[in-house]
């Protein structure tokens, strides 16, 4: 197997052909903040947080998402990052309606664990305050899109996982939405399976399990490691 | 994924027009975006029957399909009215006063961009540079490209549509 | 084929070549030719041809007609027009031989044509006439005269860098399509999405000489073992969507795309894709996604296309201008294109010309020419009379300089180190009846109508950025929210996933580097010098 050696943050690590970034960096204790990664999903590289800058050019790359190269020279963590982060977080809460007193994940949610971790106690920016639906058309669960993120792991888990592929994604912009099928109420999908795995995979409380009360929905995901390798390919 | 060709869901000859160009393309769900351009030629939007049709026909899930549709500003899910009216929102339109038209046009018909008249003739929209800059401001009518307009001028024509 | 020509064999005294690009044909120049040929017959003129041609440059003045005999070109020739009449009378009377030829105007003189050497002289729709123009003859030599490896020296030699914003050297690029190894096809892709507002540099080239585009992609393919290519073409340009796929089909006829081209063991086959509205589609990633039918969405690279593009195999991404010259660099050698220029920006570059000059239109004009040049020389300067204010390039990945900056030399890396970009050609004139803030809230709100929404800094940050300015063009802004302003602006640059993010902050740093007087006004003062926001009455909203 191809071996590589490079640095994280000063320290000397060993990679093999075709790991990330984060990959080497989890195997060594090095923390980068990720969201929209889950291991077992193809990666998107879309929430940003992961971002390490990469020496010389000092550009910013996913770490979820670039291949280790023999020599690299990376910066995980540093004071620019961490602030580019909160401002990341910052936004996610601001362009939605995100109440986590009220929410079906508070205590579990991993875009609150992510504000406590990056000690964010205020928000500088203004909410966007947009009008969003929520569809409890379906007999076992429901979607507030909300709380939704956009992370798309729902999306990714019903193709490359349930292959229903009922979660799709609308629009663009701040105009982008998860959507079932071609945008019928998800109680009418005749392609979903009611697996539950989009709610299982949803770091917020956007996807959840009607009839459960404000804060007991607990991610489960038995699924996931059994079907994929270590590369995250899904078998 | 792929199924048996569906049947188209009656016999407009439109319909056999999107046959045509699906098997030109070989129905894969490479040819999804070329295939909706021209169901919405032919049928001028793009509703859930014809989207189900096109996917059902390429091999693409309703999901896929729809998300495309809404990606793209070009397609549009709604009926558009009998003329359309686009104004050119471009750098050398705006500096050059597309901004008045389009309050103009909406104060006059009622509506706002991307909305069409409450009698269905006229639906007005906006695009991001026809690059006939040199024109500016320019709107299209219908197919119809007409440059250096003042609001005024603007009305006038689409009173003449 | 002239539309109207005297008897077989006879070549005419004088013809009137009749813009029929985009610009010219809204203000009703087809009608013009026809009427031209009616007038003709009805006066007996029977040695005066009428031809259709694409864009001869003086976009705002036409419908134009030149005359390529005589050298005279009439402006503004409405169907009907004293313009017309005059230009009947020229075509009826004229010799040639005899006429004093007129001296170029400011607008032509300065001028280097290389990519639009045809433009106005060829007709659009007739291959015979690209040929009989030399056209066809660089991929005819590179087929039979050279290896692909050569005709990629020659390119590499002549410093061709991409027209398509980035600058990245085409020769370079081209190796590394070549060394990608791959068990079937490559792929040759144009971008012709030419998304930036106030550009239409690719629009022309493709309405005017569209064979030229061509015979560039087909010489790309022969260079990097590719078999098949895409025009990606956006909607919004249905004539040169209509003159290039009868390029397409006429091409073809001959031999110079498809099997065997030109009987050598050579196959290329294009088609033309079209978008459908979305400008971040111009991003190559997001191109490929969208002519394999998807949203397009960028993904993160590398690999790059070059690696792994179209389908998953190597494939090579140029813009309509870069390959608009490969033709001449292949015909007159790597080291002839080289020759104009300077520094590591060689060549020429076509700019779209607008705004508040008084002449707009299409130009091309040697790398290195400074800005006063263009905008005064060229463009004639600023409409009215009125003062300068700053020229925008690049579009709302560009950024705006300011009178003092008037003598930056147009290459890449002058335009960057100021804070602009070249981009992919469009130039915008602004005078004293703009507002700066306004300016940057208008790209910022482009970026973010266009942003994909797929990663968070641009989808998000594009809008915050939006809210920002709109709270300081309505003078409800404070010192706190400029310096929010700027931290987010290089946080969306830093972080944002594809080009479109990364550089949508662009007009608002360049806008608070040479113009941050009026954004103070707007935040200190609630004035807004230009008059142009909501709050130039001088009140402060209370809000
Ligand atoms: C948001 C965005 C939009 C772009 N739009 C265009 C475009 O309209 N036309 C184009 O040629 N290149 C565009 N580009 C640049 C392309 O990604 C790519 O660099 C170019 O087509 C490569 O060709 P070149 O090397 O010949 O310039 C765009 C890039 C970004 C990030
Ligand atoms: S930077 Fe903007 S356009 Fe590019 S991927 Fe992110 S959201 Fe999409
Ligand atoms: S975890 Fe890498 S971009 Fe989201």
């Amino acid at each position: 197997m191809n071996v590589c050696t490079l640095k994280i943050d000063g320290v000397e690590v060993v990679g093999t052909a075709g790991e990330t970034i984060l990959d080497v960096a989890r195997s060594n204790n090095i923390e980068i903040p990720t969201l929209c990664h889950l291991d077992g999903l193809s990666d998107v590289a879309s929430c940003r947080l992961c971002v390490v800058e990469v020496a010389p050019s000092g550009k910013l790359l996913p770490a979820c998402a670039v291949a280790v190269e023999e020599g690299m020279e990376i910066t995980a963590n540093s004071d620019r990052l961490h602030r580019y982060r909160q401002q990341i977080i910052e936004m996610v809460f601001l362009e939605r309606n995100h109440v986590c007193s009220v929410c079906v994940a508070n205590n579990h949610c991993e875009l609150q664990d992510k504000a406590a971790e990056f000690n964010l106690t205020h928000f500088d920016l203004c909410p966007v305050n947009p009008r969003l639906e929520v569809d409890a058309t379906h007999e076992r669960f429901a979607i507030d899109h909300n709380r939704c993120i956009l992370c798309l792991r729902c999306v990714r888990v019903c193709s490359e996982v349930e292959g229903a592929f009922t979660w799709g994604v609308s629009g663009r912009g701040l105009d982008t939405r998860v959507v079932t099928d071609a945008g019928a109420p998800w109680g009418e999908s005749d392609t979903c399976t009611s697996c539950g795995k989009c709610v299982q995979v949803c770091p917020t409380g956007a996807l959840f399990e009607k009839g459960r009360s404000v804060a007991q929905e607990k991610p489960r995901r038995p699924f996931l490691p059994y079907l994929t390798d270590k590369a995250g390919v899904p078998a | 994924m792929r199924q048996a060709s569906p049947k188209a869901p009656s016999d407009d000859k439109r319909w056999r027009m999107i046959d045509a160009r699906i098997r030109r393309l070989g129905s894969s769900p490479d040819a999804l975006i070329e295939v909706l351009h021209t169901a919405q030629e032919a049928f001028g939007y793009l509703d859930p029957e014809t989207l189900a049709y096109v996917g059902a026909a390429l091999g693409v899930p309703p999901s896929r399909t729809y998300g495309v549709a809404t990606f793209y500003s070009h397609f549009t899910l709604k009926p558009q009215g009998k003329h359309t009216c686009v104004v050119c929102t471009g750098t050398a339109c705006y500096i050059g006063g597309a901004r008045g038209i389009i309050k103009r046009i909406s104060q006059d018909l009622n509506i706002g961009p991307g909305e069409t008249t409450e009698d269905k003739r006229i639906s007005l929209l906006t695009a991001r540079c026809i690059g006939a800059c040199s024109l500016a401001p320019a709107v299209v009518f219908d197919d119809d490209v007409q440059g250096k307009l003042s609001p005024d001028d603007v009305m006038t024509h689409l009173e003449q549509l | 084929m002239t539309e109207t020509s005297p008897p077989a064999g006879r070549s005419p005294r004088v013809t009137a070549n009749v813009c029929q690009a985009a610009g010219c044909v809204s203000l009703r120049s087809v009608e013009l030719s026809k009427d031209l040929g009616d007038r003709l017959q009805k006066a007996g003129v029977t040695d005066a041809a009428v031809k259709r041609v694409g864009c001869l440059g003086l976009c705002a003045e036409g419908p134009l007609v030149r005359v390529p005999e005589t050298g005279q070109l009439f402006s503004e020739v409405g169907v009907g027009s004293e313009a017309e009449a005059a230009l009947v009378e020229h075509l009826a009377t004229a010799d040639p031989t005899r006429e004093p030829r007129p001296k170029p105007s400011s607008f032509f003189a300065s001028q280097v044509p290389i990519v639009l050497e045809n433009s106005g002289l060829v007709d659009p729709e007739d291959i015979d006439d690209y040929i009989a123009r030399s056209g066809y003859e660089a991929l005819t030599t590179a087929l039979t005269e050279m290896t692909p490896a050569q005709v990629i020296d020659q390119i590499v030699v002549s410093g061709l860098r991409g027209r398509g914003g980035a600058g990245f050297p085409v020769g370079i690029k081209w190796q590394t399509v070549a060394k990608s190894t791959t068990t079937d096809h490559k792929y040759v892709i144009c971008n012709a999405d030419e998304g930036d507002p106030g550009a239409f540099m690719d629009r022309s080239v493709l309405e005017s000489d569209p064979h030229r585009v061509l015979e560039g992609m087909a010489i790309a393919a022969y260079a990097v073992g590719a078999d098949s290519g895409y025009v990606y073409c956006r909607a919004e340009y249905p004539l040169a969507i209509k003159r290039l796929k009868t390029a397409i089909r006429q091409a073809r006829r001959k031999g110079m795309l498809g099997q065997n081209i030109g009987d050598s063991q050579f196959n290329f086959h294009v088609e033309v894709r079209l978008g459908a509205g979305a400008f971040v589609c111009g991003e190559e990633t997001a191109l490929i996604a969208s002519i394999e039918g998807q949203r397009g969405t960028p993904r993160p690279r590398p690999p790059y296309p070059a690696v792994s593009g179209l389908r998953g195999r190597p494939t090579l991404i140029n813009n309509v201008e870069s390959l608009a010259n490969i033709a001449p660099i292949i015909r007159n050698g790597g080291e002839w294109y080289a020759k104009t220029g300077v520094g590591r920006s060689k060549g020429t570059k076509v700019f779209a010309l607008a705004g508040r000059v008084v002449r707009t239109g299409l130009i091309e004009v040697p790398m290195g020419m400074t800005l006063r040049e263009v905008i005064f020389d060229i463009g004639g300067g600023i409409l009215d009379n009125r003062p300068f204010k700053a020229v925008q390039t690049g579009g709302p990945s560009g950024g705006c300089l300011p009178a003092e900056m008037l003598d930056t030399t147009l290459d890449y890396e002058s335009l960057s180190e100021k804070g602009s970009i070249m981009g992919s050609g469009g130039m915008i004139v602004l005078d004293d009846t703009s507002c700066m803030v306004d300016v940057a809230r208008y790209f910022m709100d482009f970026s973010r109508d266009e942003s994909c929404g797929k990663c968070i800094p641009c989808r998000s940050g594009t809008t915050q950025l939006r809210m920002l300015l709109d709270k300081i063009v309505e003078g409800n802004a404070d010192m706190l929210d400029l310096s929010r302003l700027e931290e987010l602006a290089s946080m969306v640059k830093a972080t944002s996933l594809c080009g479109l993010g990364q550089n949508a902050p662009n007009p608002v740093l360049s806008t608070l580097r040479y113009f941050r007087s009026e954004y103070l006004a707007h935040i200190k003062e609630r004035t807004c010098p230009a008059g142009v926001c909501a709050i130039a009455s001088g009140e402060a909203k209370t809000s």
